[in-house]
């Protein structure tokens, strides 16, 4: 290995009686892309937040360049040549790029001469490396790949050498990571180091060369990314074996449940979002909707569960029609037996500041089996979820805990319990599996294809195109508001893909 | 020519009763933008009301007195910041405890130290800050409407009245051409990302604070040094609220504040000049009324004719790191 450009060694920091670092050793080569990979809570971003000064490590020593370094605040990592670019991006909305990327580090007590030096030295760093960005854009305007670009960028102006990107990915589109990607090989050409924190183990093999796994705030391997496998590291990160595609038998297609015809949905500005869209979904088959984010199906699974109005169509289910003028009442389409996991779950499925047991009966709270006369039945409603915990194996197992302080997996498998355990005859999920570990992912498509088994109807729409093809039965590809095409389970990856981008429909419309 | 003349009356007056909102409203700006919300205003307005007119009393110096109103208002402001950036507690809470430790500790002390029911003693001349005539007012007195203009509107105002308009392009200067502005409007939108730059968030929040505090210990000055002859308790009457409400008005820009609380100020002034005289069709108007105006016309001012007034992002909201 090339001559380290951080080691950290023995490094402990715990959070009240949550030891989020244990003894942490790492190495990291100067000039190297080096993941970190790890489930959420496996303490990889507390990790960077030490060697970023944001939190002081309870013992431990880091060494930047061969030297022991100090790092006790962001400006010490900063000065030491560190930069990181956060999960959630550290901007400030309504500044334009350049204020941005002088903040904290002008060269001036004036802002003139500071604005007057930032805007040079972007214009180099955009020769330099491929980053162009409007410098006088105001950062709320922009769309998230750019704003994700000024944060390096600022890493860069403050003279960064490492760079650590925390969960880069987890906001952009495919072609945006790409373009990511491609900027952070010409870093890495340039001989900064890069340090690529994440849970999506493609991105790992795509662009790495050492990778790191960690597991329950330990560092449990290093690997050279070319001498491992995808399999080798989903097993590291969760500690067995896990199924990355699960089995699967024959569906069993039988009646009709749902039947969309002709839906059209607007958005708010007007802009026809669902364009005439027509299709079935039987019991005992899983039907998923694949494409690229934002091209209707957030709005067409929030007109069939009765949230947005249509402008027309009908969507019957089991034979009657739901309310398509965006009155509906989601608790009478609960009773008709539609359940459904809304995409965002932050704001539509939960709320956050219950606890999990108040959560788990969101929506359901008028059955008569969590009620004791006109009062709610406490004990009935924590015993529900004491069972829903253990069957969905919901960590950590106290149905008391406020449902913000669950991981996001954990917050996901919550709205699937309650969804699923109320037995419904149709299920509808919108991005089953978005923020949520390999493990978790493996046991939420194992529940789904259990429900197919039971003969229910299931409608998933995800942007993951690997979950589409292992979950679904029959694959429908949504662009610019259209179904595209309708595919087996067996289609490739390429195929959708050019399906998602909308290729056989432009030559089809010439 | 008498039409002119109250005209020019009116909004002498005018600038008169803006100029201690004026002050408070930008003192509020500077705490609001970065991230404080400050219902304190009021309260420090009036210790340093109290203060200022028993160090100028007591030491006979009007600038001792000013030097004292500043001292006792920035006082306060860092117990607000104590309060709501070391410990972060409510701001809304902190900013009432705020002021009526103020209403209290003022009259209780005024009785102690002075024994006039509350009242510092009637200050003397030196004592307070006199009017000051521009050069040449007296020459062009006599021109046909510039005169008057001049002498009377932009002439004959306390040192603290030029200072408190001169405080308008001043601060947004330091709000949109300083390195301090920059991060201190950063603060009030995002302090985690001042953090993660390497910045302190609370000793900048702590600086804006201290602005806030120089800036009503010097409204409160005006107030009990210039307006009026010493300080009477509750002197400050609401100034402070109807200041946070001008900010709102101004949407948080130091230029529109000026023209909220000249508005406000106008308002006021009007009130006090047709109090008892008839209007045109409408007749005789109750005082009361005219003494509400400003009031009614700030709440339907705020509830809807003023556009989207967007906070700063992070008002409010004490900051604390993830976890």
């Amino acid at each position: 290995m090339a001559q380290a450009a951080i080691e950290l060694i023995g490094i402990n920091k715990s959070f009240g009686a949550v030891r989020a670092n244990r003894d942490i050793n790492l190495e990291i080569g100067r000039g190297t892309i080096h993941g970190i990979v790890g489930e959420n809570g496996a303490g990889k971003s507390t990790l960077m937040s030490i060697l970023y000064g944001f939190y002081q490590a309870d013992s431990g020593e880091i060494r930047v360049g061969g030297q022991p370094a100090s790092i006790k605040t962001p400006n010490d990592a900063i000065a030491l040549g560190i930069g990181m670019v956060h999960q959630h991006f550290m901007l400030v909305d309504n500044f334009t790029v350049l204020d941005n990327v002088i903040l904290g580090a002008e060269s001036d007590a004036l802002l003139k001469k500071s604005i007057a030096k930032a805007r040079s030295e972007l214009e180099r760093l955009e020769r330099e490396y491929g980053l162009e960005v409007d410098p006088d854009a105001i950062i709320e305007e922009l769309p998230v790949g750019l704003q994700q670009r000024v944060e390096i960028l600022k890493a860069l102006y403050r003279g960064a050498e490492i760079l650590i990107l925390d969960e880069p990915t987890g906001v952009l589109t495919p072609a945006e990571a790409d373009h990511l990607f491609r900027i952070l090989g010409q870093l890495k050409d340039q001989g900064k180091t890069v340090v690529l924190i994440t849970h999506k183990l493609r991105e790992i093999m795509a662009i790495t060369d050492t990778v790191s796994v960690m597991r329950q705030g330990t560092m449990v391997a290093t690997r050279e990314t070319r001498k491992t496998t995808v399999e080798e590291l989903a097993e590291l990160m969760v500690g067995r074996r896990v199924l990355l595609r699960v089995e699967k038998g024959e569906a069993e297609a039988g009646a009709v449940k749902l039947a969309v015809k002709n839906l059209t949905v607007k958005d708010t500005r007007g802009v026809t979002m669902v364009d005439d869209i027509s299709f079935d979904i039987r019991a005992g088959e899983i039907v998923g909707i694949a494409g690229v984010a934002g091209n209707g199906q957030s709005e067409l699974l929030e007109a069939i569960s009765g949230i947005r109005r249509a402008v027309s169509g009908s969507v019957m289910l089991d034979g009657k029609p739901i309310d398509l003028t965006g009155a509906a009442d989601p608790g009478e389409l609960r009773d008709r037996g539609l359940a459904h996991v809304p995409e965002d779950r932050h704001h539509v499925g939960l709320v956050l500041a219950f606890e999990e047991n108040e959560n788990s009966i969101l929506g359901y709270h008028d059955d008569p089996r969590y009620l004791k006369g006109p009062f709610l039945n406490i004990d009935a409603i924590r015993n529900d979820a004491r069972d829903k915990i253990a069957k969905y194996d919901i960590r950590p197992a106290d149905c008391r805990l406020k449902t913000a302080n669950f991981s996001g997996g954990n917050q996901q498998k919550i709205v699937l319990a309650r969804e699923m355990e109320q037995d419904p005859g149709v299920l509808i999920v919108g991005q089953p599996t978005r923020g949520v570990d390999v493990g978790a992912i493996e046991f939420i498509h194992k529940r789904l294809i259990a429900m197919r088994d039971q003969g229910k109807a299931v409608l998933v729409v995800s942007v993951e195109l690997d979950e589409i093809r292992s979950l679904s039965d029959r694959i429908l590809v949504m662009f610019a508001g259209r179904i595209v095409g309708e595919r087996g389970p067996e289609a490739t990856e390429g195929e959708l893909g050019l399906l998602m981008a909308g290729i056989e429909h432009q030559e089809a419309a010439l | 020519m008498d039409v002119f003349n109250a005209i020019i009356q009116t909004l002498d007056s005018t600038i008169r009763l803006s100029v201690p909102l004026l002050l408070a409203c930008l003192a509020g700006l500077y705490s609001e933008r970065a991230g404080i919300f400050d219902i304190g205003l009021e309260g420090k307005m009036l210790v340093g009301a109290f203060a200022g007119a028993a160090a100028a009393s007591v030491f006979h110096s009007a600038f001792l007195g000013l030097g004292m109103a500043i001292l006792i208002s920035v006082a306060f402001a860092m117990i607000h910041g104590f309060a709501s950036i070391t410990h972060r507690g409510n701001q809304i809470v902190s900013g009432v405890a705020i002021n009526f430790i103020a209403a209290g500790s003022t009259i209780i002390l005024g009785q102690a130290w002075f024994q006039q029911g509350g009242r510092t003693p009637a200050l003397q001349p030196g004592e307070r800050f006199e009017a000051i005539t521009l050069p040449g007012a007296e020459a062009i007195r006599g021109v046909p409407i510039i005169g008057p203009i001049y002498a009377e509107l932009l002439s004959g105002h306390s040192i603290l009245v030029y200072l408190a308009f001169l405080m308008v392009p001043f601060t947004w200067w330091v709000l949109f051409r300083t390195r301090f502005g920059l991060r201190l409007r950063a603060v009030g939108e995002n302090p985690a990302a001042v953090d993660t730059a390497g910045i302190s968030v609370a000793w900048l929040r702590y600086r804006a604070l201290i602005c806030t505090g120089i800036l009503t210990g010097i409204a409160g000055a005006y107030l009990s040094m210039v307006q009026n002859g010493g300080f009477v308790k509750d002197m400050t009457a609401g100034k402070g609220y109807i200041a946070l409400a001008a900010l709102i008005f101004a949407k948080w820009k130091p230029v529109n504040a000026m023209f909220a609380c000249l508005l406000f100020g106008f308002l006021d002034a009007a009130s006090i000049r047709l109090q008892g005289s008839p209007l045109p069709i409408i007749g005789r108007v109750p005082a009361q009324f005219m003494q509400a105006l400003p009031y009614i016309l700030t709440v339907i001012l705020l509830a809807g004719f003023i556009g989207k007034a967007i906070p700063p992002r992070a008002g409010g909201v004490p900051y604390v790191k993830e976890r």
